[in-house]
């Protein structure tokens, strides 16, 4: 009896589930077609714009970050080259300064050496040429002093001890008087 | 069947719910057919909070999404990419994104309604809804087909390349039924029996605890508990078909768009 009504229900008076309600159909037709419209001309577009510039911002922000990155580096190489320039130069400098200083040493111990040579050869030759003056007025003055005395000498008696010792007295006597004159007139 | 069986020794007569019990009494009636049913107000409601939440979601189109806009964007993307770019490739799959995305949330609103308490009407339980929107996809195929390849369409359509002409009389037939015949059918139907089917179990499971709960024997109304967790297993399953259902039409509309762009190529 229940199974009857069962299958009476299920097969029953009803139209067939198949059979559609137009009104039921337009009204979906409608709806989907306005939802449709709105989809395609705002809701897509807005979205696909959205990711458009996403992607943009992405692509841009990763372009612009290896820019930064290769200035940076770029940057970098060119402290380092400078530092090593910089580091050769000094080395250069200091160098050439050393070398310098010691030309400039060379050269100054050269002119001293030369100077002191100059002054020695000076004081040589000045040394002899009073020398020579020395000996020429030792030989002048030796010779008359030497006539001088063999004239007194002969002038004397010659074998009187006391006389000629008399005569040697005075005439060392004189010879230093003389000399006392000539170192006070000298003088 | 237990459950349905075992009234009868009482004599108490259950009567199950049927094909009438779907259709509501209308809201508001007029001189034609059913007059304004629920079912309408459903599926306008649906085209109107689908509308309405997705315009929001992507009108600031912010670089950074808010919740709203990530959410929008989440399920956006899950019907372009994973349906229409994956399915119709590359190049030109951007034309027809609107229609997919708009069938597949249209249908998915309209199944869920099935799943949320009080409204608990999945509006392709009604065969109108479900014809109108195969009927859309075949024409649209059809229509991208002869597009692309002219007239030339129909032949690559039925005529498989590759197949020796003495079997050609029995494969040329054939493809034509299975293509353009049964095809929008199956499309539809499909939709709208498991849509139906799933609204019956859950009408049928409720109307049988109902009639289970007011019975005088204790352990009848012990059985209603077994119903009721019978009803709560078939109610998730129900909204994963539900979910599943939409996909499905919607990816059977890619493919379809898809074969009928490449006809050359199939």
């Amino acid at each position: 009896m229940n199974q009857v009504t069962i299958l009476a229900a299920a097969a029953g008076s009803s139209p067939s589930p198949l059979a559609p309600n137009p009104w039921e159909m337009g009204v979906v037709l409608i709806s989907f077609a306005v939802l449709f419209y709105i989809v395609w001309k705002f809701v897509v577009p807005m979205f696909e714009k959205t990711f458009a510039e996403r992607t943009e911002a992405i692509e841009g922000g990763i372009a612009k970050a290896e820019k930064a990155q290769a200035e940076a580096t770029a940057a970098l190489e060119e402290y380092k080259q400078q530092l090593v320039d910089a580091r050769t130069e000094a080395n250069r400098i200091r160098e050439e300064a050393r070398s310098e200083g010691a030309q400039i040493l060379a050269d100054l111990k050269e002119k001293a050496a030369a100077e002191a040579a100059r002054i020695t050869e000076q004081a040589h030759v000045q040394i002899e040429a009073e020398r020579q003056a020395a000996v020429v007025s030792l030989r002048s003055e030796v010779g008359s002093l030497a006539t001088t005395l063999a004239s007194r000498i002969v002038g004397e008696s010659l074998n009187d001890d006391a006389r000629s010792a008399r005569v040697v007295d005075r005439f060392l006597a004189d010879l230093e008087g003389n000399a006392a004159q000539s170192a006070g007139a000298s003088n | 069947m237990i459950a349905l069986a075992l009234p009868a020794q009482d004599g108490g007569g259950f009567t199950p719910p049927g094909i009438e019990d779907l259709h509501l009494p209308a809201i508001l009636p007029w001189g034609a057919a059913d007059g304004f049913s629920k079912q309408m107000l459903l599926v306008i409601l649906s085209a109107v909070l689908l509308a309405a939440f997705f315009l929001a979601a992507a009108r600031r189109g912010a670089m950074v999404p808010g919740k709203l806009q990530f959410v929008g964007e989440m399920a956006y993307g899950f019907v372009r990419n994973s349906i229409g770019k994956d399915i119709i490739g590359g190049r030109d799959f951007m034309k027809y994104v609107p229609l997919l995305f708009s069938l597949f949330f249209f249908i998915l609103v309209n199944n869920i309604y099935g799943a949320i308490p009080l409204l608990q009407l999945p509006t392709f339980s009604h065969v109108g809804g479900a014809y109108v929107l195969a009927a859309i996809v075949y024409l649209t195929w059809i229509g991208i087909g002869v597009k692309k390849h002219g007239l030339r369409y129909f032949k690559l359509a039925t005529v498989p390349s590759g197949v020796p002409w003495y079997i050609l009389p029995i494969v040329v037939p054939i493809e034509i039924i299975s293509n353009f015949l049964v095809r929008p059918v199956t499309h539809s139907l499909r939709l709208f029996a498991t849509m139906l089917a799933g609204h019956l179990i859950v009408m049928l499971a409720g109307s049988g605890i109902e009639f289970l709960v007011t019975q005088e024997n204790v352990l009848l109304k012990g059985a209603s508990l077994l119903v009721l967790a019978g009803a709560i297993a078939m109610y998730m399953l129900e909204a994963l078909i539900m979910v599943l259902q939409a996909y499905v039409f919607t990816l059977l509309t890619a493919i379809y768009i898809e074969g009928a762009l490449h006809a050359d190529a199939h």
